[in-house]
């Protein structure tokens, strides 16, 4: 079976459920005892996180299944209110902690927006390569976890290997193996230091080699695909109106990442694919992510290439972005510049705007409303952790319970994405 | 089959329905449509069907509150808004639509009926922001235990902050923790 795809062609899928499905009830044979209910998590350890279900089952099928979320409810957008724009980066990191650059990245655009302020192609750049990282750094932990949930444990330590050099890398950058605050409004923190370049060549010359390690170990493996084939099948149409994005989305055959579709950053310079899957099972979505990696090294190839020796790694728009430590001892506006911006802030016009960048889970929206001073009225994230996990009753109805371990895995959920 | 050329947001939901729109606005090329309460199901769904507009992936709910000490409302009508941001991924652009909720009868028309991705969205402003979905089926808390007091992100809700415990007021400090008690 080969999806139809409906976002080239204009077709409206018009949801045909009924808003009673959503009531988030059981059925009422849980009532007589008929079926059985089941409480899995918070601390069950392939809900990768705290995330609770309630399952009711007949026997081993599943009849409805419940997320229900929360447990890393930190407050983060609350907490944003009361910060000035430059601190508020900091916070963005602990949301999705798999993928720390992606929200910043998404904080930064929208930041920049409201302010409308320029970022030079040098910083852009070093975003990309920032963001290529994260992406490969999300989805191996993601494979890792994903296949250890199925049962193969070798892939897990793998991954897990090179992850630490990618989080190596990181420390190089900003110090921080993962809460990086590596990306500020008007640029990056400071300049890829010189031992970063090397160490980036030498990696990408590794990582495809180690990408063919990760397949023969899984993509023609009869127990893989036994237990991924033909299951979680989520149609396009129905991802769609259920808000399904990222790998997620182009698994069930949606051509769609916003990094082609509407580029950020300079992501329109670079020439990679956009890898879709045919069936939207759980084998697709793991095969596009896995094809998203050797995409991912290709665009840091390519970025590697374009990034001249020196430049401008963050404007100089003095407004919004602090002065160079050595400009303070010897022109008095860059002590005031300074001084300015780390006490008071900047501040932003009394407007909304909204950016989606494409995050290794999906599409992750940051809408921001400034007050017209220096703190944000209101942030809002949307995160596609949140997304999949409403769409998690629509995958897994009929599924056998050890394939829900599976699916959850596919959809590549992270809580405190979803939290927040 | 031949794709319709893109038409205005704006003039289109003007000609499919003539008094909805209250007001536009454009910044930093972003669209927003602010709409009247009680029609937003009307227009959600002349947007997602007409021919040149297809804004058919629901992107983002999101709430805000102009609360008066924090900068107020100024020309604003009302207390609280809520913003829909919608996709088009066959003309790969956004929209916003926008409805003003008063203070007194914060309840907005939900449209789950639409795009089902409004369940939980809808949910999280509810629990979060005090505002109600009208013919949502499912208004329980999402992110907060069910006997949570208020809304948080209300901006006359406090941000509070967790006393600092020394040994001096350690046993005060522990005496109105929220743990489970006999």
């Amino acid at each position: 079976m080969v999806l139809q795809t409906p976002e080239k062609t204009g077709e409206v899928y018009k949801w045909e459920g009924s808003v009673e499905e959503l009531k988030g009830l059981v059925t009422e044979r849980a009532i007589t005892g008929e079926t059985m209910l089941l409480n899995m998590g918070p601390h069950h350890p392939s809900t990768h996180g705290v995330l609770r279900l309630l399952l009711e089952l007949d026997g081993e099928e599943i009849v409805s299944c419940l997320p229900d979320v929360g447990y890393l409810h930190t407050g983060i957008e609350k907490n944003m209110e009361h910060k000035t724009y430059e601190k508020c980066v900091t916070l963005t990191d602990r949301m999705d902690y798999l993928a720390p650059m992606s929200n910043n990245l998404a904080f930064c655009l929208a930041v920049e927006k409201l302010v409308d302020l320029d970022v030079p192609e040098r910083a852009q750049i070093i975003r990309v390569i920032c963001m290529e990282l994260t992406r490969l750094n999300s989805h191996l932990v993601w494979l890792g976890t994903h296949a250890l949930d199925m049962g193969a444990m070798s892939v897990f330590l793998y991954c897990f290997r090179e992850r630490e050099i990618i989080l190596e890398m990181f420390e190089m950058l900003s110090g921080q193996r993962m809460m990086s605050s590596y990306i500020r409004p008007g640029g990056v923190w400071r300049d890829i230091p010189p031992e970063f370049m090397p160490a980036l060549e030498k990696f990408l010359d590794y990582m495809p080699g180690k990408i063919d390690d990760y397949e023969k170990l899984l993509t023609n493996n009869p127990l893989w695909i036994d237990r991924t084939q033909g299951i979680g099948i989520i149609e396009p149409d129905v991802a769609m109106a259920w808000g399904v994005s990222g790998p997620s989305l182009r698994g069930s055959g949606v051509s769609w990442d916003i990094r082609k579709a509407m580029p950020y950053s300079g992501y329109e310079q670079y020439d990679f694919n956009v890898p879709v899957g045919e069936h939207g099972d759980v084998y697709d979505r793991f095969y596009v992510r896995i094809l998203e990696m050797r995409e991912s090294v290709k665009i840091l190839g390519q970025a590697l290439k374009r990034l001249t020796p020196k430049g401008p790694f963050r404007s100089d728009n003095r407004k919004f972005v602090p002065p160079p430590r050595s400009e303070l001892g010897q022109s008095m506006e860059a002590v005031i510049h300074h001084f300015k911006l780390w006490t008071e802030g900047f501040s932003a016009p009394d407007e909304e705007v909204f950016v989606a960048i494409e995050s290794p889970r999906g599409e992750i929206g940051c809408y921001l409303h400034g007050a017209g001073d220096n703190k944000p009225r209101r942030v809002h994230f949307k995160t596609p952790s949140f997304m999949h996990i409403a769409a998690l009753p629509v995958m897994s109805k009929g599924h056998l319970i050890a394939d829900l371990v599976g699916i959850i895995g596919s959809v590549d959920i992270v809580l405190g994405d979803c939290d927040r | 089959m031949t794709i319709p050329s893109a038409l205005d947001p704006a003039a289109a939901v003007r000609t499919a329905l003539p008094d909805v729109l209250l007001d536009t606005v454009e910044f930093r090329g972003e669209t927003t449509l602010v709409v009247a309460r009680e029609r937003i199901v009307e227009v959600a769904t002349v947007v997602r069907d007409t021919p040149g507009l297809v804004y058919n992936f629901l992107s983002d709910i999101s709430a805000v509150d102009y609360w008066e000490p924090y900068g107020g409302w100024g020309e604003r009508p009302e207390r609280f808004a809520v913003s829909y941001h919608l996709l088009s991924m066959l003309y790969k652009r956004r929209l916003r639509l926008k409805v003003y909720v008063p203070e007194d009868n914060p309840v907005v028309p939900t449209i789950i009926g639409i795009w089902p991705a409004a369940n939980w969205l809808e949910r999280e402003i509810h629990d979060l922001m005090g505002i109600y979905f009208d013919g949502h089926p499912d208004q329980r808390r999402l992110m907060l235990p069910d006997d949570w007091q208020g809304h948080p992100h209300r901006r006359d809700y406090p941000l509070g902050y967790e006393t600092i415990m020394f040994s001096f007021n350690a046993d005060e400090i522990m005496k109105h923790k929220p743990f489970a008690k006999e």
